[in-house]
């Protein structure tokens, strides 16, 4: 469980966090999305103790992140996959954070297998490809079985495969009751691993609500149509709850009917209908709408140097 | 890179359950440290450069001034012991930027991160990499300075200028010549966690070791010699001559004292920014 409340962080003149109030609970994946610059890493390193707030609070699993005395028990974390010495390999990597909290030997041996290292193990992690790296990430994540995990970016760099395993992987920990938090600046990507979404935008809370929902509220389904009688036919629709549009190529894009309902009252009317489909709402369309004035005003201010890992991905 | 690939089909998707006790000791972060200096390759090479220099120049200035020797009044005021082990000055150069790179290295990589979410009371981890540092450098040094001391003496004992291990002073030379390397290590990593940069930290490791002295140069006379007692190496090698000259130097124990102080006065001030800043 995170709980974070009216969280704010400034770098000198620039505000990365303005007041944020969310709760990440146990037993789902919570999307974290927002365009990049939007403070995501920013919020997560706050998460980790690793920035201190400027004010506002965060407690993971019931207490500030610093003040746990076995804090891998506590929290997993992965910001940036490089962050490894080049030379030192991805075992004594691994090794050298779990002595930190006395977790023993034979649990590195066993997140590197279940990352799918084991081969590579012994290799300098300076080598590793991205996809690599991010296991290696995950594995250093997971070394003390965490009840709550934050990962910034998990799939980026992930061949299919890779992402496939992520999602599973993620699912599952939620299905044994963590609190799984997971960030990205791509809806699509999010739509199929989380099941809660927060969003966010120059630092500002935007939405906290289900996946389901936020795809529902934020691009309603719409019906392309195109018959024999395209005037006829937005006539005959035309109704206070319905809004008929015409697209460029001549068809209509009706919104407030089903298709079914669309096709059986031109059929009624004697209407052909020539092409008719159920537009999937974009949910990348969405996300933008929802976000455009962040992305605006994010190109009329300064980043911080310091956070340009989260520019780059 | 071979054999890896993303697809390798057997990989499980489930993480075995861990439920161990843990918790975070200092005990337990010197470990870790421990870890990690063995596999930083870096660390390695600094530590053999250092007996290198230690060894090498230490042999090379003792056969230079077996060749040319001291005469009539310079007799008096030389100080075989540290002719032999001259190479201290260079090996400085080689823990100190060890000191720098332990902990520069990681704020550089971003794994400073990592071990801060493991260790988030944050100082264990620097008290663990001021332990090993000193340990190592001594462990190195000592055995180096040694043996070196006992080369440049029969190489000088040719003229009869030799000293042996047993004269007055000579003991305390030796083993400070150690211990001025693993204090200016300390340095090193203090000026590097303040810094958080590799090449600041070098900078400013050579500014107090080196550049200070310089600067006091330009002193007047005695002005010059009795600020320049206090600087840091000036300070520090007092405990690395069997006779330090009271007009230019401190007393070899007092000195020492001096130099710790500095190494502490940068730690601490390390230490505050580690603790409170964000990582």
């Amino acid at each position: 469980m995170i709980e974070i409340h009216a969280l704010t962080k400034r770098y000198g003149a620039t505000t990365a966090v303005s007041d944020l109030t969310f709760t990440v609970r146990p037993g789902t994946v919570t999307g974290f999305l927002g365009p990049n610059g939007a403070g995501k890493t920013t919020t997560m390193r706050m998460i980790l103790g690793l920035d201190q707030p400027t004010s506002g609070s965060v407690t993971v699993n019931g207490r500030p992140p610093r003040m746990h005395t076995a804090p891998l028990r506590e929290l997993g974390g992965m910001l940036d996959p490089r962050a490894v010495h080049p030379s030192r390999s991805a075992y004594h990597h691994l090794l050298a954070l779990a002595q930190t909290n006395g977790i023993r030997r034979s649990r590195v041996d066993e997140v590197i297998d279940a990352v799918g290292l084991r081969e590579v193990a012994g290799r300098g992690a300076g080598k590793f490809s991205l996809g690599m790296s991010q296991r290696l990430g995950i594995a250093a994540a997971l070394l003390g079985d965490p009840a709550t995990v934050v990962l910034d970016e998990p799939v980026n760099g992930l061949d299919v495969e890779g992402i496939r395993w992520i999602r599973v992987l993620l699912a599952d920990l939620a299905a044994r009751g963590k609190t799984v938090f997971v960030s990205s600046h791509l809806m699509s990507e999010i739509a199929q691993t989380a099941t809660h979404l927060i969003v966010i935008g120059r630092g500002r809370l935007i939405a906290d609500t289900s996946v389901a929902e936020f795809i529902a509220a934020a691009a309603p389904a719409a019906v392309r149509v195109r018959s024999s009688n395209q005037d006829a036919l937005a006539g005959l629709l035309s109704s206070p709850d319905v809004t008929v549009a015409a697209a460029g190529d001549g068809a209509l894009i009706v919104s407030g009917l089903s298709a079914g309902q669309v096709g059986a009252a031109a059929s009624a009317a004697g209407i052909t209908v020539l092409e008719l489909a159920a537009e999937q709402a974009s949910l990348e369309d969405a996300f933008v709408d929802l976000t455009q004035d962040a992305v605006e005003f994010r190109t009329t201010t300064g980043d911080r140097p310091g956070h340009m890992n989260e520019e780059t991905k | 890179m071979t054999t890896w690939t993303e697809n390798q089909g057997r990989i499980p998707v489930t993480v075995p359950a861990y439920s161990q006790p843990q918790r975070v000791t200092q005990a337990r972060v010197l470990r870790s440290e421990w870890t990690k200096l063995r596999t930083q390759p870096s660390a390695g090479w600094a530590l053999l450069s250092a007996v290198v220099l230690i060894i090498g120049f230490g042999i090379l200035y003792s056969l230079l001034r077996e060749a040319r020797p001291p005469h009539g009044a310079a007799i008096k005021a030389f100080d075989p012991a540290s002719v032999s082990l001259s190479g201290v000055q260079l090996a400085q150069i080689a823990v100190g930027v060890l000191g720098v790179l332990l902990i520069t290295s990681e704020y550089a990589s971003g794994l400073i991160r990592a071990s801060f979410a493991a260790v988030p009371r944050r100082l264990p981890v620097l008290w663990g990499k001021a332990v090993l540092l000193v340990v190592a450098t001594v462990a190195v040094s000592l055995p180096a300075a040694l043996v070196t001391f006992l080369a440049g003496q029969s190489i000088l004992g040719r003229q009869h200028l030799a000293m042996s291990l047993s004269h007055p002073g000579v003991a305390r030379v030796v083993l400070g010549s150690a211990l001025y390397l693993a204090v200016a290590a300390l340095l090193g990593l203090g000026l590097g966690a303040l810094l958080r940069s590799t090449a600041g930290g070098i900078s400013a490791l050579f500014g107090l070791l080196f550049a200070v002295q310089i600067a006091a140069g330009f002193l007047p006379g005695s002005l010059s010699s009795e600020v320049g007692k206090f600087l840091p190496a000036t300070a520090g090698q007092a405990v690395t001559s069997i006779h330090p000259d009271p007009a230019s130097s401190l007393a070899p124990w007092t000195g020492f004292g001096v130099f710790c102080l500095y190494a502490a006065v940068v730690l601490a001030l390390a230490a505050q920014r580690m603790r409170r800043g964000d990582a």
